[in-house]
């Protein structure tokens, strides 16, 4: 028996989600009175790092195929990887990487799966553990009954956890079948956090006329260190990309503090940042919706606020 | 092409949500029901520009009790040719995924759309696991896909990008925005729908391991704080100390 945590490691780098997964992984592994045991697939840098966030071991499969994803091989892997090492749990962060995996792992092992949990479970008897539903609405606690159990858990659900020191890692020898996909490319922005991952976000909406403003956005989100997000009809006017749209139908996101600007709060948009720790509303409408879900409202008109927001920032962060 | 689109039906996006027998039932009073954006919007109507660009046939299937024939004919109103609903309340995904590959494994579907999660349960699971299924490769998130013979170029939303993928048939896919624009159903299509075929078959046999066995709603926020905006330092420094996120 044991806890075995999928580490994702994009680029070959080991990132925030993979910590938060070893992080859960370790305190699910004492729920059971057993060991977390971290899987690597493919070259990554440090891995022995697990360790700190709890790992026993670290395990890799060192097969320069697994460097690009392949749902089918992948999963392929983690299933022998997790009989190998006895696992009756596995867990992965809920990324585009671990969604595209656990329904396939739960398929293959004929497991129980719940994805995108917030929570650690609970075991009476009975395994449970809970999710956010209805887009936030609600939450929801699920009970598994299979005798493996595979988890992915949601980013920014729980921090990260210093618990322990480097562990060493170990190779083992896995299978890996041929992919049917080839990867062409793969374009992400450097330098930037994305949406999902990021903790600071400063999200605009339609509140801002047009996409020749956005300078003020930009510089808030620079001051601050955070990412740019905003509304759907920003998105799709083309005002911003369309991988910067948050809500119901964007990306979702949890991130710490989430300013938004200009921006009315109908339900499909809250259905995405309701989750995150602080919410900050400049809107000049006092009864705009947002300011109802809002932990710090501004009444004001947006284009004098930002600029003294971003300098009150910038003093700050002199100070600091 | 012959194509299989699966559709799901969520309430309403504004639907108010409660639940009942003691918290562990969704209350259904009252809500309204529509299919998920995803399949409608996205999976569907790219099968669709597919089957009118090549040829071919598009089904939908959903796995759902009678209730849902309204989605259904949603969905052949706005082009599809036939549906296929499986005659079961959906428990749990891996329930929904056993009956979708059931149908598929006996029809030879060249590709299988999905939408990237249910507006509900916001699972993204049932694709990953009908593709496991059945065996074949499976794109997430696709936000774009053009078919060259029997060759996808597939472009996926990633964290803060996207990748782009080749695969041939048979595939499965998740879709997400960008894949097509949301088509209205017209009139025509409209009285078109109701005579098209749809077939109702029954569930195989299949065990729940994750279902749901509680809800509850999320803590209250607390009331918000209204700050002057000429003191944007007060602002700062409340969540500095107060709120501890800077
Ligand atoms: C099925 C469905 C799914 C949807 N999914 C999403 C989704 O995922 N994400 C999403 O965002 N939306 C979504 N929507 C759309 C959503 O319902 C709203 O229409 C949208 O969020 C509104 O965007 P907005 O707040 O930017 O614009 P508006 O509603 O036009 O609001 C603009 C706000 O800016 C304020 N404002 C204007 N000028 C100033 C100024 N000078 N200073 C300060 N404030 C100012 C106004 O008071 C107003 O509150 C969805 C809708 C449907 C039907
Ligand atoms: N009951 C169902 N019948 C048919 N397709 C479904 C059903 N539930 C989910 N799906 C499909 O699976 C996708 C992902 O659903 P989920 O895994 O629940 O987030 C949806 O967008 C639908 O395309």
């Amino acid at each position: 028996m044991s806890v075995l945590v999928f580490a994702e490691s994009p680029k070959g780098q080991l990132k925030k989600a993979a910590f938060e997964a070893v992080t859960y992984g370790h305190k699910v592994a004492q729920l059971l009175g057993t060991d977390c045991i971290a899987l690597t697939l493919g070259s990554v840098e440090g891995a022995g790092v697990l360790g700190q966030y709890g790992a026993s071991k670290v395990c890799n499969v060192a097969n320069a195929a697994l460097d690009s994803f392949d749902s089918q091989v992948h999963t392929a892997v983690i299933a022998e990887s997790a009989q190998q090492l006895g696992a009756d749990v596995v867990i992965m962060s809920h990324s585009s990487t671990g969604k595209s995996l656990v329904g396939r792992l739960a398929a293959r092992m004929n497991a129980g799966s719940v994805a995108g949990v917030n929570a650690i479970p609970t075991n009476d008897g009975v395994f449970k553990v809970t999710k956010g539903v209805f887009s936030g609405k609600a939450i929801a606690e699920y009970q598994i009954t299979s005798p493996v159990k595979v988890l992915s858990l949601m980013g920014n659900a729980l921090p990260p956890q210093v618990v322990g020191a480097d562990v060493s890692v170990e190779t083992i020898e896995v299978a890996v079948p041929a992919g049917r996909i080839t990867v062409k490319e793969v374009k992400t922005q450097d330098g930037i956090v994305p949406l999902p991952e990021a903790e600071l976000v400063v999200s605009a909406g339609r509140g801002m006329k047009g996409p020749e403003n956005w300078g003020i956005i930009e510089e808030l989100a620079t001051t601050l260190g955070a990412t740019t997000a905003c509304s759907r009809p920003v998105a799709d006017a083309d005002w911003r990309p369309h991988h910067e749209h948050v809500g119901q139908t964007g990306v979702a996101i949890r991130p710490n503090l989430y300013f938004a600007i200009g921006i009315s709060g109908a339900i499909q948009h809250l259905a995405g940042v309701n989750n995150s720790k602080v919410i900050v509303v400049i809107n000049k409408d006092p009864e705009a919706p947002f300011f109802k879900a809002a932990d710090y409202g501004i009444c004001a008109d947006l284009f004098d606020v930002v600029p003294k927001l971003t300098e009150s920032i910038k003093k700050f962060k002199a100070a600091n | 092409m012959k194509l299989l689109v699966c559709v799901s039906k969520t309430p309403e996006t504004t639907a108010k949500i409660s639940f009942s027998d003691n918290n562990s039932t969704f209350n259904e009073a009252g809500v309204q029901f529509i299919m998920n954006p995803y399949d409608e919007w996205y999976a569907l109507v790219r099968a669709l520009e597919l089957k009118e660009a090549a040829g071919g046939t598009v089904t939908i299937i959903n796995v759902g009790p009678a209730a849902n024939d309204t989605v259904i004919r949603k969905g052949l109103a706005i082009g599809a040719d036939d549906a296929i609903r499986v005659d079961s309340e959906p428990k749990s995904a891996l329930f929904v995924a056993k009956q979708i590959a059931e149908v598929a494994k006996a029809e030879n579907y060249d590709a299988i759309f999905l939408g990237k999660e249910t507006i509900d349960y916001n699972g993204s699971e049932v694709g990953a696991m009908l593709a496991e299924l059945l065996d074949v490769p499976y794109i997430s998130f696709g936000s774009h896909l053009e078919m060259n013979g029997n060759v996808a170029t597939i472009a996926r939303d990633i964290e803060g990008g996207v990748e782009v993928a080749e695969v041939e048939t048979p595939f499965v896919v998740s879709s997400s925005k960008g894949m097509a624009e949301q088509r209205i159903p017209n009139m025509r299509g409209i009285m078109m729908a109701k005579r098209k075929p749809l077939k109702v078959v029954p569930a195989v046999e299949c065990e729940d391991f994750a279902t749901v066995v509680s809800y509850s709603m999320p803590a209250a926020k607390s009331e918000v704080k209204m700050l002057d905006p000429e003191n944007m330092d007060e602002l700062v420094r409340l969540l500095h100390e107060e709120a501890k996120v800077l």
